[in-house]
């Protein structure tokens, strides 16, 4: 435990040691609170359930956005900058690494998603929102990074540079996106196995109607295990190739 | 005690290393040589358990990198050509950091950490943020590293690669203090290094291992019939021009290399017979002070070298 937290800790310094951690945050920040001014606010009176409601729409969106940007540099910039030698030569197991790694992505997105408390805090000034919704919307959030951080993570095992890692994080991530499509577009049983695979639709509208729902709770948490597992695989791999 | 038992290595069909054993004692200094190609890079990751072994065993004191990856990896210090360094971060910083994922408590690192700065000649550099830092200073950050956790076995590819004669020369002093600390495999093409730095050398050609010994027993058993060369180390306090000028007119002396640091100069002398003596006297004559004379190497190396592989460039 003591190697995977050194790890994370000089991972989540290196966020604000590199200009990227600083771009990342003002980029998703900065589309945050416009869109939470065009879409959710807008310009006629609305309930501030719907407003909020909204906002964990919008806010779905850029959570995924900036965990593929956080997770893109994980593996991939230790490879390229070659101090992947260092980490290999050093006695620590590839779940250590891959934890490592995955816990200081998961601290600079919450505090990222923590950043954007001020949202709702607005509606507050001309409306009524409750705190549970509030509780419920940011867990669905929380739980949606830690899935696309998995993925990602996986991305930058798999990614040669940090560029492809993006790319194939975001292909996984609009594949499970676009399950709902899928799910509308074909019969059961296959629209049923569609629809539960589906990383927004069925599973994250609950949350952000304010319901935490142990289904889609297991969900994320078992699309975060299964790219985890993945993830360690593939690096556990490299030793043998 | 370091056992290499049948090592062998396959990349898809093709073995980059086949067969080789060898066995290095505790506190030796080993030179690893061959050609580009020739399997020394495949062996130094399995050894620094980089990669694993298609068969064989590598063993550290009865430790098996197949059977205790992580434990024998505690075992290990590595310094690739390139040093593995975060650039964004200070030596100290750096180097306590790696020495608690190697495994060393707060307090062990505490006593540690200075000991290592001053080794590895960086006591000055401590504050320092590593990206900064010329290429002598980070190829020391990259031995610090390696050596911080008090490994039994310190492997060092390429350590003189793209150091100036200065760099090259405290580099020399930083192998030689190592010596005192653990057994070291160095891995060159530089083969006056080798001879200069190394107890024993170990020649690998086509994935296996051809000769091994001291290079007097490398001599005697693969000696060639060309000339055997001399070289030493000189320092004088005095000008380059002055030295290398008294060194000219010695017939035997077939080379001199000259290192200035200040009033130092630092002669590496190359000569047909050993003529140490000689260039004793002719500096002491000349007034010029006499700081050191190095023993003298033997360099018919390149030879063997050249002989054992089959010629091409080392």
């Amino acid at each position: 435990m003591t190697r995977t937290l050194l790890i994370a800790r000089r991972e989540f310094a290196a966020y604000f040691n590199s200009l990227w951690g600083y771009v990342v945050m003002a980029f998703i920040l900065v589309v945050g609170g416009l869109l939470f001014n065009t879409r959710a606010m807008g310009d006629g009176a609305r309930l501030s359930t719907e407003v909020l409601e909204e906002f964990f729409e919008f806010s779905f969106g850029t959570t995924v956005i900036a965990a593929v940007l956080i997770t893109m540099r994980l593996i991939a910039e230790e490879r390229q900058g070659r101090t992947q030698t260092l980490l290999d030569a050093s006695p620590i197991s590839d779940t250590q690494l891959v934890l490592g790694k995955y816990f200081s992505a998961f601290a600079f997105l919450s505090l990222l998603i923590i950043a954007t408390t001020y949202m709702p805090a607005l509606i507050f000034v001309n409306g009524k929102v409750s705190i549970g919704h509030i509780i419920g919307g940011y867990s669905g959030l929380i739980l949606v990074g830690a899935a696309v951080l998995a993925i990602g993570t996986f991305g930058s095992t798999i990614g040669r540079n940090q560029l492809e890692s993006a790319a194939i994080s975001s292909v996984i991530v609009l594949v499970l996106i676009l399950m709902w499509k899928l799910a509308r577009m074909s019969v059961p049983p296959l629209s049923e196995i569609f629809a539960n695979m589906s990383l927004f639709d069925k599973h994250f509208q609950p949350f952000q109607s304010g319901r935490i729902e142990v289904a889609a709770v297991m969900y994320y948490l078992s699309i975060s295990f299964v790219f985890l597992s993945l993830s360690i695989r593939k690096m556990s791999l490299r030793r043998w190739k | 005690m370091i056992t290499v038992s049948s090592l062998t290595r396959y990349y898809g069909a093709h073995a980059a290393v086949k067969d080789v054993s060898f066995t290095i004692d505790d506190k030796e200094v080993v030179g690893f040589l061959g050609l580009n190609g020739a399997g020394k890079s495949t062996t130094l990751k399995v050894l620094a358990g980089l990669i694993m072994p298609s068969a064989g065993e590598v063993c550290i004191d009865g430790v098996d990198v197949l059977e205790a990856p992580d434990s024998f990896r505690e075992r290990i210090g590595f310094l690739p050509e390139d040093p593995p360094l975060y650039s964004e971060m200070q030596v100290g910083e750096f180097l306590h950091w790696v020495g608690r994922v190697k495994g060393l408590s707060k307090a062990e690192l505490k006593e540690r950490l200075p000991e290592v700065l001053n080794l590895c000649q960086l006591a000055d550099r401590e504050k320092w943020v590593i990206g900064t830092l010329s290429h002598g200073y980070r190829k020391r950050v990259g031995i610090a590293q390696a050596i911080i956790h008090r490994p039994k076995l310190v492997l060092l590819d390429e350590p003189n690669s793209g150091l100036d004669p200065a760099q090259i020369v405290e580099m020399r002093k930083v192998l030689s203090a190592l010596k005192e600390e653990c057994t070291v495999l160095i891995s060159s093409h530089i083969l006056s290094e080798v001879s200069q730095t190394c107890d024993r050398i170990l020649v690998l050609h086509q994935g296996a291992i051809v000769a091994q010994g001291t290079e007097e027993e490398l001599a005697s058993a693969f000696g060639t019939e060309e000339q055997t060369e001399v070289s030493f180390e000189v320092v004088v306090r005095g000008s380059a021009k002055a030295a290398s000028s008294l060194l000219d007119k010695i017939e035997a002396v077939t080379g001199c290399s000259v290192e200035s640091n200040g009033e130092l100069t630092t002669l590496l002398v190359e000569a047909s017979s050993d003529v140490r003596e000689q260039v004793a006297k002719s500096i002491v004559q000349a007034d010029m002070g006499l700081l050191s004379l190095s023993s003298a190497r033997f360099t018919q190396l390149e030879n063997i070298f050249l002989k054992l592989t089959g010629g091409g460039d080392a």
